[in-house]
């Protein structure tokens, strides 16, 4: 389907692993928010890697061009950056509010005043 | 960025054209590759650019916090307020099909609105997000 | 306007919400709101209504045809899930106004009705949609509304509660992302129905089995199952009263509808049942979920935090009808679905009242409350009643068919499971009641709730009641909806 073999998904996969052992490893909460979103960010690469047909033009309308990528894809990611932004500005907002009430980003920190935490 | 004499005369320069690339992107989204997220997100930028030149407080002079909420509320509206001006017509949900006299000229007119309904609402909400976390913790309203 | 039925009920919110966030004041958009989650109520009976007369109702977005365009697809599942949303919306909604005043403010009003909007907004487009990438927006509207009114929780522990959701529930809906984008790759379409046409005949691929693990694991990251619930119960716990209650009512309950809605329309029984491991990986977690979890209610000092882990185990109950795979199962799940959301929200309706006198929901705030606040301890006690499954409650009634369900297999060990799960209820709920009649009143003074907070918890209760009594509404609609989901693939 694609004309780059299996590496596009290859390096997905690498960006995905990373992100997703950013958010269980680290303690700092804006380090697990990255983490967060560089594991979206490989899911939206997934989908544009989908989308891609080996030698296809992009999905606008050109004279004597009949191979176009599939725009579909392209569309439903614009969407999911649209949740992806919308998740990360509500995360980094909760962090700041725990800063200022608690006085600590480190989860560590946050389980030593309340285990339940 | 007071001090920055070629930060501040190219930031400047450049904040117009990026306000017109962003109504470009806005309303030649029915022909081309464009539409309302990528236009808001765009004019956004120009008032990013202006905080950082200026400072938070420059900038919410000329869009303060009120405004923007009240414009990213009207954009939602809009945007509901299309499928139901098609569910008053008679058809279904966002069927831009009665809207004009004939289905090409309402898909037409419907798209246009829905993603002008969406342009506004994606601007003023990118500006209202950044404003919440620029405007934190400062002294004299500069980000710098 | 009967015709458009299904999106009237998700677009009352949408339009409401923008309008609601505008306003000033507690009284005028509490007032908007109430009146719009009526309207969508009034409207989800009605489709319940046309759907048992028509069996099936579908409405295409913007005169779209699926699977061209997104289509709004109503049968008897969906149509039981949004009456039991609306309607818990319906309720609290008006309970809200006066414990939002004391544990949020005034100022944050504005906008907490609008999120409480936008998240009914999102659990009643996940339910209608026809459409698999639109479950994925809707549940992240949803999702983000709910992190922020968990986040205007009083308590500071609700931010770092709010947080941890913030994140597992990411990853959830990331999780069904992937595996929405496996299915898309292989079939070319987002429908579901046509998702469930196709499928049969490329289910050897191991991208469809890949497909199926992300989405399963990441809808039981949003229900809560045992071992992903451990955002659940400082969310509950720290979260406003009014929104504890709309939450533990709808909100993994939908996630629970979506489960099905892949397992036994999209994927198809045989796939899930058959070449997958669905039921034994399901049917442990979920026993060792219901036990643990009501194991665990048992010590917590908190009454709040006691239930939300009684809801843990609750979605055990749940999980396990699903995991059956029969339609007795199914009936037993789908009606545990609709009744504990009865519970559940009378329940988390009468603690909001509790914190509004007492000003907590730790058990010594229980003591002695059979004499200061004997209409809200009575309140409590058949909810709680309800929640064991004591006969004439509906809580026995869902219990009942899962009984049922499990001797029709012939799997003892489970029966005797859930009926260790029910004792841990009785204790659970029993200490509590053992308090509130036996114990020292902390502050004999206080006095019963206001009758704002009371008509909402006994509307409820009468509902556990009813429901209880009289069973034909329910059990037919759970039987027909199983029925249906049985059926399999495409429903015509």
């Amino acid at each position: 389907m694609s004309g780059l073999g299996v590496w596009n998904y290859l390096i997905i996969i690498f960006l995905m692993m990373t992100g997703f052992y950013m958010v269980i490893s680290s303690s700092n909460l804006i380090k697990k928010l990255i983490g967060l979103n560089v594991f979206q960010t490989s899911v939206f690469f997934l989908y544009i890697s989908f989308g891609y047909i080996e030698g296809s033009a992009g999905p606008v309308y050109v004279e004597g061009v009949d191979l176009y990528s599939n725009p579909l894809t392209h569309v439903l990611i614009l969407t999911a950056i649209v949740v992806g932004v919308a998740t990360i500005s509500v995360g980094l907002a909760l962090i700041i509010r725990i800063k200022e009430s608690f006085g600590t980003i480190e989860e560590d920190d946050l389980h030593k005043m309340d285990s339940s935490l | 960025m007071n001090n920055h004499m070629i930060l501040r005369v190219v930031g400047k320069f450049l904040i117009p054209y990026i306000m017109l690339f962003g109504l470009y992107v806005q309303f030649h989204g029915d022909f081309g590759p464009g539409g309302g997220f990528q236009a808001g997100v765009i004019f956004a930028s120009a008032f990013v650019i202006h905080t950082l030149l200026f400072g938070v407080r420059e900038t919410q002079k000329i869009a303060p916090e009120w405004i923007l909420k009240a414009v990213s509320s009207a954009g939602v509206l809009l945007y509901a307020g299309v499928g139901v001006a098609s569910l008053f017509l008679g058809a279904n949900y966002l069927d831009y099909d009665v809207l004009g006299a004939y289905p090409v000229a309402g898909q037409h007119l419907g798209i246009i609105l829905v993603e002008f309904g969406v342009g506004l609402t994606v601007a003023s909400v990118i500006m209202l997000i950044f404003f919440t976390f620029a405007a934190r913790g400062e002294v004299d309203g500069d980000v710098s | 306007m009967l015709m458009h039925l299904p999106v009237l009920v998700v677009l009352a919110p949408l339009l409401g919400a923008p309008v609601v966030a505008l306003m000033r004041g507690s009284t005028w958009p509490w007032v908007l709101s109430t009146l719009l989650s009526w309207f969508s109520l009034l409207c989800a009976v009605l489709l319940l209504v046309q759907v048992q007369s028509q069996g099936l109702v579908i409405y295409t977005m913007g005169g779209w045809e699926a699977p061209w365009g997104i289509e709004y697809r109503i049968d008897f599942a969906n149509a039981l899930l949004l009456v039991l949303i609306t309607g818990l919306a319906s309720v609290v909604l008006p309970y809200a106004r006066l414990s939002v005043e004391q544990e949020v403010g005034t100022e944050r009003a504005p906008m907490f009705y609008a999120a409480l909007l936008l998240l009914t907004l999102g659990l009643c487009g996940i339910t209608a949609t026809g459409d698999a990438f639109n479950i994925f927006v809707f549940l992240e509207i949803s999702s983000l509304a709910t992190y922020t009114l968990i986040a205007m929780g009083r308590d500071r522990r609700a931010l770092t509660a709010s947080f941890s959701y913030l994140i597992m529930g990411t990853i959830g809906a990331t999780f069904y992302l992937i595996g929405i984008g496996f299915l898309y790759v292989m079939t070319g379409t987002l429908n579901l129905a046509d998702l469930a046409g196709r499928l049969p005949a490329i289910n050897e691929s191991s991208t469809v089995r890949t497909a199926f693990a992300f989405i399963v694991t990441g809808i039981c990251l949003k229900l809560a199952l045992f071992p992903l619930h451990l955002w659940l119960p400082n969310a509950y716990t720290y979260s406003p009263s009014a929104v504890t209650a709309l939450l533990g009512a709808t909100a993994t309950k939908v996630a629970v509808y979506v489960l099905v809605r892949f397992v036994f329309t999209v994927f198809g029984i045989d796939f899930s049942f058959g070449m997958e491991p669905l039921a034994e990986v399901l049917i442990p977690l979920a026993v060792i979920g219901l036990l643990s979890a009501s194991t665990v209610s048992i010590t917590q000092p908190n009454i709040k935090r006691m239930l939300a882990y009684s809801s843990v185990a609750q979605i055990g109950y749940i999980v396990l009808g699903i995991a059956m795979g029969t339609a007795m199962g199914l009936t037993a799940a789908l009606l545990h679905v609709f009744n504990h959301g009865l519970i559940k929200g009378a329940l988390f309706m009468v603690l909001g009242a509790v914190m509004y006198r007492m000003g907590g929901t730790s058990l010594s705030d229980m003591q002695g409350l059979a004499k200061t606040m004997p209409l809200t301890f009575w309140a409590f006690v058949i909810g709680g009643l309800s929640l064991i499954g004591v006969p004439l409650t509906v809580g026995f009634v869902s219990k009942w068919h899962l009984i049922l369900a499990a001797i029709e297999l012939g799997w003892w060990p489970i029966v005797i499971a859930i009926l260790v799960g029910s004792m841990l209820a009785v204790v659970y709920v029993g200490r509590v009641i053992e308090a509130g009649f036996f114990g020292e009143a902390k502050d004999p003074t206080r006095r019963e709730a206001p009758a704002g907070l009371l008509i909402p918890v006994w509307i409820l209760i009468f509902a556990n009641i009813y429901f209880g009594i009289d069973t034909r509404l329910t059990v037919d609609i759970a039987e027909a909806a199983a029925a249906q989901l049985m059926a399999g693939g495409i429903v015509r």
